[in-house]
C-alpha cells in the first residue's frame, strides 16, 4: 500500500473532527434570520390582557417609534428569568409592548404584580395566532419592530443579560 | 446507600478497567504471565458495571427523588414499565447503558472467543479497556448519573411524554447493543493491527462479533423507524434526522464490514479494507452519540446540552479514532498484500458493494455535517431534508439492490460474463415486466420508485436464486441467512417504494357526523369524548371506517395532555389490513364544531419493517450458522 493512502483516513478524520471542534466553538447565536426580517407584522388588534393596560394593534406598531414586542405568558418559567432583562430595557426608554399568549388576566395580573410590569401595552393571543402570524413558535420570543411597522430582528428564548446592550441598541438603530 | 453503591461499583470498574488496560499492555509487550489475569478483569469489570446499572434501574423503579437524575426524569405515579425505562430515556442513565454494554461485550469477548490467537484475543481486550477507561471518565466526571439532591423534590419531573410508550423500553436498549457491540469490530481491528495478526483467522474469529452487533443495530433502527412512525403522527417512517442518519451510519459500515469480513475469511482478500470498516463502524457509533449529546446539530431527538459535555466527548474522539488511524497508517504497510482476484467474481463484487455502501455513508455523512460547513464557511443556516438525500442516496442504494441480486449468482475468484448473465437473466426479465406493468398502471409515478418496485420484484426471485437445485435439507444455514436478508431488502424496498407513490392523504377540518374518504376506506367522524389515564387526559375520536359493505371498524385516535410535564401528544390510531395500513391522527379543534382530522391510507408500507425484521432474522440465522459450523470444526480438530 502506497504512503499516501496509507495516511489518508487519518487526514480525513483530522478534517472532520476540524470541523466538529468549530461548530462546539463557534458562538451560539440564537437570532436567527427567519423569513420574517424585512417583513411588516402581520396585521392584527388584541383586546387588552391586562386591567389598566391598553390592548395591541399592529396599527399601534407603525406609529412612527420603534418598538420591542415580546411574546410571553405567565405560565411559561423562562418569562420569569427574562423580566429582569426588559424591565431594564424598558427603563433605558425602549417602549415594551407585550403579546400575552393564551393566557388569563388573574394569572397575568399576579405574573405582573410579581416580576414587574415592563410593558406599555399587552394584546391578548387567546389561540396564539398573531404569535403564530409573527412567525413565533414558543414563548419568549422577543422582536424588534422599526416605526414603519417592519420586523428587523427576531430573539428566540430569553433575552439574557448579556444580550440588553445589543437589543437596546438594535431599537435605537431602527428611529 | 444505592446510589453511593452503584457510584462506588462505577469507581471500582474503571479501576478494573484500568488494570485491564495496562496487563494487557505489558503482555502483549512480553509479559506473558500477565496475560492470564486480563480475562478474569475483564469479566470483573462487567459484573461491577452491570451491578451499577441495575442499581440504577432499581432507583429509578423505586422513584428515589433524592436522586438527582430520578428526580429530573421519573414521576410516582407512572405505571412501572416506565419508570423502568426512564433509566435510559435520558443522558446519565443512557452513558451507563452504554459503559456497561461495553464492559459485557468485552467479558463476552474474554469468556467465548476460542478461535483468535491468544496474544491477538489479550490485545484485543486491552483495546476494549482503552475504550471503556475514556468513556468511564467520561460517566465520571462529566455525567454522574447518581448524584444527589438535597433537599430531596417531593415529585419527580416525570419523563418526555413521547417516550412514555413501550418502544422506550426495546428501542434504546437494541440499538446501543448494536452502537456498543460494535467496539468489538474496533477491539478485534486494533488487536490485529498491534500484533500483525490480520487474516483469514482472524477474520473468522471477528465474524460472528460482528454479526451480532449488526443484527441488533438491525432491529433497534427498524423498531425505531416504526416507533416514530405511529407515535409522532407524522405519517412520515424516515426523516432525515441526524440522529436517524446517526444510526443508519454505523449500520452501513457494519453491513460493508459483514460483506469484506467474509472475503478476509473466504478468500484471503481485502486485508487492509477489512481493517479500516472495522474502525470505520465503530467510530461512526461515537461520533453519532457525539452528534447527539453535545448540541452541535439541531435534532427532535433533544437531550439536556452541555458544553463541557460535547468537549469531553470531542477528547474522546480525537483519541480512540485518530489514535486507531494513526495505528492503521503506522502498521498497515507491514500486513501483507491479500490474495488476488478476477475482475469477474463473487469478490471483485463484494468489493463493489462496499464502494457502494461506502459511497452511501458518505453521502449521509456529507448531509448530516452540511449546515455545519456551510455556516463554517459562509455564515448561512440551513437544514438538509429529503430531496437531497433521497436524489443522492437514491440512485446509488438501486444501484447496490440490483447488485444484491447479481453477487450471490457469482463464483469465488473468477467467473465469465456469459454463464453470470445466463444466470441473471430470469430475475432481470422478471424486473423488465414489473417495470412496464408498473408504468402502465401508473403512468405518473416517480422514476426512483418505478425502478424501485422493478428491482425489488428482480430481487425478489434472484436473492432464492442460489438455492435453486441445491438439496434444500443439507443447504448450509448461513446460506438461508443471506438468502433471507436479501429478500428482506426486496421486500422492504417495494414497502417503500409504494408508500412513497401510492399514499392517500387527507387533512380534513369535519363535523361530527361527516365522512370522509380516503383510499378503499369511508371514514366516518362518529364523534369526540374526553377519556384519561394514569398521567394524562385526553380527547378521543371516533371513527367508524367501512371498506366496501363489511362491519365498520372503530379508531380511536387521541390527542392527549400529560400533566408531568405539561405536554401535547397525539396518539395515532392504526388499522392495518392486509395491504396496507389505514393511519388515522386528531388534530386541533378548528371551531365551528370542526374538527382537523388527518388520515393516511398507506398500501403495504408494512413491508418495509416486515422486510427489516427478516434482514435481521436472516442475520440470526447466519450467526447461528457460523457459530455451529465453527464447533464443528473445533470438535473435529479435536478428533
Amino acid at each position: 500500500m502506497k504512503d499516501s493512502t496509507k495516511w489518508a483516513p487519518l487526514i480525513a478524520f483530522i478534517l472532520l473532527a476540524s470541523a466538529l471542534t468549530y461548530g462546539l466553538a463557534k458562538p451560539d447565536n440564537r437570532n436567527i434570520t427567519s423569513k420574517m426580517i424585512g417583513a411588516s407584522v402581520p396585521s392584527f388588534t388584541l383586546p387588552p390582557a391586562a386591567a389598566g393596560l391598553p390592548g395591541l394593534s399592529s396599527a399601534e406598531l407603525a406609529n412612527g417609534k420603534p418598538h420591542l414586542v415580546n411574546i410571553f405568558a405567565s405560565w411559561c418559567v423562562p418569562c420569569i428569568a427574562e423580566a429582569p432583562q426588559l424591565k431594564a430595557i424598558a427603563q433605558a426608554g425602549v417602549p415594551v409592548v407585550g403579546i400575552a399568549v393564551r393566557d388569563r388576566p388573574e394569572a397575568l395580573a399576579r405574573f405582573l404584580g410579581r416580576n414587574g410590569n415592563p410593558f406599555r401595552a399587552i394584546g391578548a393571543d387567546d389561540a396564539s395566532q398573531v404569535q403564530m402570524a409573527f412567525g413565533s413558535s414558543g414563548v419568549p420570543e422577543s422582536f424588534v419592530v422599526d416605526g414603519k411597522g417592519m420586523i428587523l430582528q427576531q430573539t428566540i428564548g430569553p433575552i439574557n443579560p448579556q444580550d440588553v446592550p445589543g437589543v437596546i441598541a438594535a431599537v435605537q438603530a431602527a428611529r | 446507600m444505592i446510589a453511593e453503591a452503584g457510584l462506588a461499583a462505577l469507581w471500582i470498574g474503571a479501576a478494573l478497567c484500568a488494570l485491564q488496560l495496562a496487563a494487557a499492555i505489558l503482555a502483549v509487550r512480553g509479559e506473558a504471565e500477565l496475560a492470564a489475569i486480563v480475562r478474569p478483569v475483564a469479566v470483573a469489570q462487567a459484573l461491577l458495571t452491570t451491578l451499577a446499572f441495575g442499581l440504577l434501574i432499581w432507583l429509578f423503579v423505586r422513584v428515589d427523588l433524592s436522586v438527582l437524575l430520578v428526580g429530573e426524569n421519573d414521576h410516582s405515579e407512572k405505571p412501572l414499565l416506565y419508570r423502568f425505562a426512564a433509566t435510559w430515556g435520558n443522558h446519565e442513565g443512557s452513558m451507563l447503558m452504554w459503559v456497561a454494554i461495553l464492559g459485557v461485550a468485552g467479558a463476552a469477548v474474554a469468556l467465548f472467543e476460542r478461535k483468535l490467537d491468544p496474544r491477538t484475543l489479550v490485545a484485543t481486550l486491552g483495546g476494549q479497556a482503552a475504550i471503556g477507561l475514556g468513556f468511564y471518565a467520561f460517566l465520571l466526571f462529566a455525567s454522574n448519573p447518581f448524584a444527589r439532591i438535597d433537599p430531596a423534590p417531593a415529585e419527580g419531573q416525570g419523563l418526555n411524554p413521547l417516550l412514555q410508550d413501550p418502544g422506550l423500553a426495546f428501542h434504546p436498549p437494541t440499538l446501543y447493543l448494536g452502537y456498543v457491540g460494535l467496539s468489538v469490530a474496533f477491539s478485534f481491528a486494533i488487536g490485529a493491527l498491534v500484533t500483525r495478526d490480520v487474516g483469514p483467522a482472524f477474520a473468522r474469529a471477528m465474524r460472528p462479533w460482528v454479526l451480532a452487533a449488526w443484527i441488533f443495530l438491525t432491529i433497534g433502527i427498524t423498531a425505531g423507524s416504526y416507533w416514530a412512525y405511529y407515535e409522532l403522527g407524522w405519517g412520515g417512517w424516515w426523516f432525515w434526522d441526524p440522529v436517524e442518519n446517526a444510526s443508519l451510519m454505523p449500520w452501513l459500515a457494519a453491513t460493508a464490514l459483514l460483506h469484506s469480513v467474509t472475503v478476509l475469511a473466504t478468500r484471503d482478500g481485502l486485508r487492509a479494507w477489512t481493517v479500516m470498516l472495522a474502525v470505520i463502524a465503530f467510530s461512526m457509533s461515537m461520533i453519532g452519540t457525539f452528534l447527539v449529546r453535545s448540541g452541535i446539530l439541531t435534532s427532535v431527538h433533544a437531550f439536556a446540552v452541555d458544553p463541557r459535555r460535547g468537549t469531553f466527548l470531542l477528547a474522546l474522539l480525537f483519541l480512540y479514532i485518530g489514535g486507531a488511524l494513526a495505528l492503521f497508517g503506522a502498521r498497515i504497510g507491514t500486513v501483507r498484500e491479500g490474495t488476488r482476484f478476477d475482475l469477474v467474481s463473487r469478490e471483485a463484487g463484494l468489493v463493489a458493494n462496499n464502494l457502494l455502501l461506502s459511497a452511501v455513508l458518505g453521502i449521509v455523512l456529507v448531509g448530516t455535517l452540511y449546515p455545519l460547513i456551510l455556516e463554517a464557511a459562509t455564515g448561512t443556516k440551513l437544514s438538509v431534508g429529503p430531496p437531497y438525500f433521497n436524489a443522492a442516496a437514491g440512485p446509488l442504494a438501486l444501484t447496490l439492490v440490483a447488485l444484491i441480486g447479481a453477487g450471490p449468482l457469482l463464483r469465488w475468484r473468477r467467473d465469465d460474463v456469459a454463464p453470470l448473465l445466463r444466470r441473471v437473466a430470469p430475475a432481470a426479465a422478471v424486473a423488465l415486466v414489473a417495470l412496464v406493468a408498473v408504468k402502465l398502471l401508473a403512468p405518473s409515478i416517480h422514476i426512483l420508485s418505478l425502478l424501485g418496485l422493478a428491482l425489488a420484484a428482480g430481487l425478489a426471485l434472484a436473492s432464492v436464486a442460489p438455492l435453486w437445485r441445491r438439496n434444500l435439507a443439507r443447504a448450509p444455514l448461513f446460506l438461508w441467512g443471506m438468502v433471507l436478508a436479501h429478500l428482506g431488502v426486496a421486500v422492504s424496498l417495494a414497502g417503500m417504494a409504494c408508500d412513497s407513490s401510492f399514499t392517500v392523504e387527507k387533512l380534513v377540518a369535519a363535523r361530527i357526523g361527516e365522512t370522509v374518504p380516503v383510499g378503499p376506506y369511508q371514514v366516518r367522524f362518529a364523534g369526540v369524548d374526553p377519556t384519561f389515564g394514569a398521567n394524562w387526559q385526553a380527547l378521543e375520536a371516533t371513527l367508524e371506517a367501512r371498506r366496501g359493505d363489511g362491519d365498520p371498524l372503530i379508531l380511536r385516535p387521541q390527542a392527549r395532555a400529560f400533566w408531568a410535564p405539561p405536554t401535547e401528544t397525539s396518539e395515532t390510531a392504526i388499522h392495518t389490513a392486509l395491504d396496507g395500513q389505514l393511519y388515522t391522527v386528531l388534530g386541533k379543534q378548528a371551531g365551528d364544531g370542526r374538527w382537523q382530522l388527518r388520515l393516511w391510507w398507506k398500501p403495504f408500507v408494512t413491508l418495509i419493517w416486515g422486510g427489516g425484521a427478516m434482514i435481521a432474522l436472516g442475520g440470526a440465522l447466519a450467526l447461528i450458522g457460523r457459530l455451529r459450523r465453527g464447533r464443528v470444526r473445533v470438535r473435529e480438530a479435536w478428533a
